[in-house]
C-alpha cells in the first residue's frame, strides 16, 4: 500500500466532523487560492494581501473569539487545524492568521475595555482591518524583559518613545498593539496607523518569511489618547499569554508545513529514477519518508492532545512549549530531508521545498526560540530556571 | 422564494478509479466523497437567489449514509435544511429511478426553483434533471451559465451554452429546473460560523416507506437500464523511439503508421 496521505494513525477518527469539515474546507482554498501562486509572491517578497478579505469571509480569523465581537467562537483544536491547513500552504499566510487573531484580537478581547473589543474585533474578524504586535525590540527578543520602550503618561494621552523589530504586518496594519514600560510596569497600547511620531519601515533582505510583511516600528514622541492603553494589562504576563496562543497554533502550523513536504517527497520519490529504478525504491530514501512520516504522526498527536486539554480548561504553557518545540524543530528536519530527496529541484521555487525549509527556520526562532522552549521544559523538570 | 436544490455526493474528481474484480462497480474503500462540483453552482446560485430575495434553500439528495455529509457541506455554505432519500431500495439506481425518487420527495414541498448541476460527474449521465423536471410537469433548461429570476419570482431569463460558444437565451415561467454549468458563478467557501450551525439545522431522512414509493419503482429494480460491466481504457503501451538518419527515419514512419497503427 503506497500512500501519501499524513494520517497515518487515522486520527481523523479522533476528530469531530465538524473539525473535519473546517479542515477540508481551509484545505480547499489553500490548494485552490494559495498554492498556485504562492511561489511568485514568495519570490517577489509579496505578501497576498488579498487573500485577508477571504479568510474574513469564512470566518476564520479569531476562530477562538467569542460570537458577541464577530467571531465565531470555536475550539482551539479548530483554531489548531485553521493554522495547520494555511501553513500546508505558506508559513507566511499562516503567519499573518495567527498574528492577526491571536497577538492581536485576543489581546484586545482579553485585556481590552468594552469600546475596545466593540471598535476592533468585528472589523478584524471579518479581515477589513489588519493588526501587528509588536513586542521583540532588536536588543531584545528572547528577553522581552529588558524592553527599552517606554510610554509616559501626559495628560488625557501616553507619550511612547522607543522601536520594535521584526513585527509582521508591521506596514500593513491599521493598529499596532505595542508593548511598553510605563512606570517600569509592561503595559498594552493600541497605536493607530498615521498617529504622528509612529512610523514602520519595510525589513528587507528576509530570505525566510518572503511572503509576509516584517518590519520595524519606531515611536518619536508618539502620542495616544489615553483611552487606548489596553486597561487590563499588566506585567510581561500580558504578551506572554498571547503568546501561548499563537505559539499553540504555530505547533499545528509547522505540521501542516511538514505534511506539504512530506506529499512532495513521496510523489517526488514514486517518479523520479535514477539507475533505472523509482528512487523511492532505495533504502536511504525509505529511511527519510518513514521518519518524516513518523514524525508527522507524533506531531499531529501531540498538537491535537495539547488543543484538547486547552479547551477542556487544563491546557498550560508549558504543554505548548513542548508542542511547539517539538513540532517546529521536527517541521525543519522534514524539509531539509526532503530538500535533500528533490536533490537539485529541492533548490527551486518550482518545488515547494525550499520556501517550506527556509520559512522553518523563522518559524523555529520566532515566538521563542527552540532553545528558549527546551529551558521552559526544563525549569518545568527541574524547578531551576536556567535563562539567566 | 422557497428554492430547491437537487444534489449528489460523488468520488472526490482526484480519485484513482478502480474497477471492482466482478466489473460490476468500482472499489469503493477509501474513497473520498465530495459534493458534485456542478451542484456546487446550484448551491451558490440557490443562495444568492435567497440573499435578493428572500426565502429558503432546501437541499434534496438521494444516497447512502455517508451523503449526510455533503449534504451537511451544503448546510454550512449557508442553505436552510436538507431532505435525505436514504434507503437500501434506492441503491443502484439509473436516471429514471433517481428522478422518480426525487420527484417523490419534491412533491410534497412547496418550491419557486429548482436547482442542480448539469451532471453529476460520477455516471455524467446528465438526465436526471430532465427526467425530474418531466416527473414534476415542470420546464427544463441546462446547462445554464447565467440566471436572472425576474422579481415577482414567477419566471427567469437563463442564458445557456450552445455549439461553438454561441449563447442561448431563454425565458422560463417558474417554477423549473435550472440545470447549472460552470461559469455562472464562483461557489464560496463554507464559514466557519456557517460550518458550527450546519449540525443544527434540520435534514428529514426520507426512507421507502415514506417516499411512498413501492420498492420495484425504485433504485435498481426500477431502473430502464442496467450496467452490464465497467472497464477501464487498456493502459496507453511504452512509445517507440525511431533511430537514424532522417530520410530513413521518414520511411520507417510511414511504413509503421500504414501498417501498424494504419493511421493512413
Ligand atoms: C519573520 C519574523 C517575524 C517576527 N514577527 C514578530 C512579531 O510579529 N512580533 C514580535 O514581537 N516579534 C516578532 N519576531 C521576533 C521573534 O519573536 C524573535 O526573533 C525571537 O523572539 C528571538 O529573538 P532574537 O531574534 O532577538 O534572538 P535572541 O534572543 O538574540 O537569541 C539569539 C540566540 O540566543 C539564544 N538565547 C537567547 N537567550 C538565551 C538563554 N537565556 N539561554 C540560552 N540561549 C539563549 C536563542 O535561543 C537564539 O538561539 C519575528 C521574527 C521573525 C524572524
Ligand atoms: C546550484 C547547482 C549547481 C549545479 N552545477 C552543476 C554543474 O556545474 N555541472 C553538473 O554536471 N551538475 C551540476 N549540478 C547538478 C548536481 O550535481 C546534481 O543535482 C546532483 O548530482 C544530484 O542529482 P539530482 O539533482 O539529479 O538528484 P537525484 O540524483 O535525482 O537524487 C535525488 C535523491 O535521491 C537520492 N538517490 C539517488 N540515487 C540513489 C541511490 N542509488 N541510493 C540512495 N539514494 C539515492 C539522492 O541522494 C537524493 O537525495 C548542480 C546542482 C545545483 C543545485
Amino acid at each position: 500500500m503506497t500512500s501519501e496521505t499524513t494520517d497515518f494513525l487515522l486520527i481523523d477518527e479522533m476528530l469531530s466532523d465538524e473539525e473535519r469539515m473546517v479542515r477540508d474546507t481551509v484545505r480547499g482554498f489553500v490548494d485552490e487560492k494559495v498554492i498556485p501562486t504562492i511561489a511568485d509572491d514568495f519570490e517577489q517578497a509579496e505578501a497576498p494581501m488579498h487573500l485577508v478579505r477571504e479568510m474574513g469571509e469564512m470566518g476564520i480569523i479569531g476562530a477562538t473569539l467569542p460570537q458577541e465581537y464577530g467571531c465565531p467562537g470555536s475550539s482551539y483544536v479548530v483554531y489548531g487545524l485553521i493554522q495547520q491547513e494555511l501553513e500546508r500552504g505558506d508559513s507566511g499566510i499562516r503567519s499573518f492568521n495567527s498574528v492577526q487573531s491571536s497577538l492581536v484580537m485576543y489581546p484586545i478581547c482579553e485585556y481590552g475595555s468594552e469600546e475596545q473589543k466593540r471598535h476592533w474585533l468585528p472589523g478584524l474578524a471579518r479581515g477589513e482591518k489588519i493588526g501587528c504586535f509588536g513586542l521583540t525590540e532588536a536588543d531584545h527578543g528572547s528577553d522581552p524583559g529588558g524592553m527599552k520602550t517606554r510610554a509616559v503618561k501626559d495628560g488625557a494621552s501616553y507619550v511612547l518613545n522607543g522601536s520594535k523589530m521584526w513585527i509582521t504586518n508591521g506596514n500593513v496594519a491599521d493598529v499596532a498593539v505595542v508593548w511598553a514600560k510605563l512606570d517600569g510596569e509592561v503595559r498594552g497600547f493600541l497605536v493607530e496607523k498615521g498617529t504622528p511620531g509612529f512610523t514602520a519601515n519595510l525589513i528587507k533582505h528576509k530570505m525566510s518569511l518572503r511572503a509576509s510583511v516584517t518590519s520595524e516600528l519606531v515611536f518619536e514622541d508618539c502620542r495616544i489618547p489615553a483611552e487606548n492603553l489596553l486597561p487590563k494589562s499588566g506585567g510581561l504576563r500580558s504578551p506572554l499569554g498571547c503568546l501561548d496562543k499563537a505559539r499553540y497554533g504555530i505547533a499545528w502550523g509547522a505540521t501542516g508545513s511538514a505534511m506539504a513536504c512530506y506529499e512532495a517527497s513521496v510523489r517526488y520519490a514514486k517518479e523520479r529514477t535514477q539507475f533505472d529504478k523509482p528512487i523511492g525504491s532505495f533504502q536511504l530514501v525509505q529511511r527519510k519518508l518513514a521518519l518524516m512520516l513518523t514524525e508527522i504522526t507524533a506531531a499531529q498527536l501531540l498538537n491535537l492532545r495539547v488543543g484538547r486539554l486547552k479547551d477542556e480548561g487544563k491546557g498550560r504553557h508549558q504543554h505548548t512549549s513542548m508542542a511547539k518545540m517539538n513540532a517546529t524543530s521536527k517541521a525543519l528536519e522534514i524539509a531539509r530531508m526532503a530538500r535533500d530527496l528533490h536533490g537539485a529541484n529541492g533548490i527551486s521555487l518550482e518545488y515547494p521545498i525550499i520556501r517550506h525549509m527556509n520559512n522553518l527556520e523563522s518559524v523555529h526562532t520566532y515566538e521563542g526560540t527552540y532553545d528558549i522552549h527546551l529551558l521552559i521544559l526544563g525549569h518545568e523538570i527541574t524547578g531551576i530556571p536556567a535563562f539567566r | 422564494m422557497d428554492i430547491l436544490v437537487c444534489m449528489k455526493q460523488v468520488p472526490d474528481t482526484e480519485t484513482k478509479i478502480v474497477i471492482n474484480p466482478e466489473g460490476t462497480g468500482i472499489v469503493t474503500d477509501g474513497i473520498k466523497y465530495v459534493m458534485n462540483p456542478y451542484d456546487e453552482f446550484a448551491v451558490e446560485e440557490a443562495l444568492k437567489i435567497k440573499e435578493k430575495m428572500g426565502g429558503t434553500v432546501t437541499i434534496v439528495s438521494m444516497g447512502p449514509q455517508r451523503a449526510t455529509e455533503a449534504i451537511r457541506t451544503a448546510l454550512a455554505m449557508g442553505a436552510d435544511k436538507g431532505v435525505h432519500l436514504c434507503d437500501d431500495a434506492f441503491e443502484g439506481a439509473d436516471s429514471y429511478s433517481t428522478a422518480k425518487a426525487l420527484a417523490a420527495a419534491i412533491k410534497p414541498l412547496s418550491y419557486d426553483i429548482i436547482l442542480g448541476g448539469k451532471q453529476a460527474v460520477d455516471h455524467d449521465n446528465a438526465q436526471v434533471y430532465a427526467a425530474l423536471a418531466e416527473l414534476l410537469d415542470i420546464s427544463h433548461v441546462s446547462i445554464v451559465t447565467q440566471l436572472d429570476v425576474a422579481e415577482d419570482g414567477k419566471s427567469a431569463v437563463a442564458q445557456r451554452e450552445v455549439e461553438g460558444g454561441a449563447r442561448e437565451v431563454i425565458e422560463v415561467s417558474l417554477p423549473a429546473f435550472i440545470a447549472c454549468q460552470k461559469g455562472l458563478n464562483e461557489p464560496r467557501y463554507a464559514s466557519l460560523p456557517g460550518i458550527m450551525k450546519a449540525k443544527k439545522k434540520p435534514i428529514d431522512v426520507i426512507d421507502l416507506a415514506k417516499s411512498g414509493l413501492s420498492a420495484d419503482e425504485v433504485g435498481e429494480k426500477g431502473a430502464k437500464l442496467k450496467i452490464r460491466k465497467f472497464f477501464l481504457p487498456p493502459e496507453r503501451e511504452a512509445g517507440k523511439i525511431l533511430e537514424g538518419e532522417p530520410e530513413e527515419l521518414a520511411t520507417q514512419l510511414v511504413k509503421l503508421l500504414r501498417e501498424e497503427a494504419k493511421a493512413i
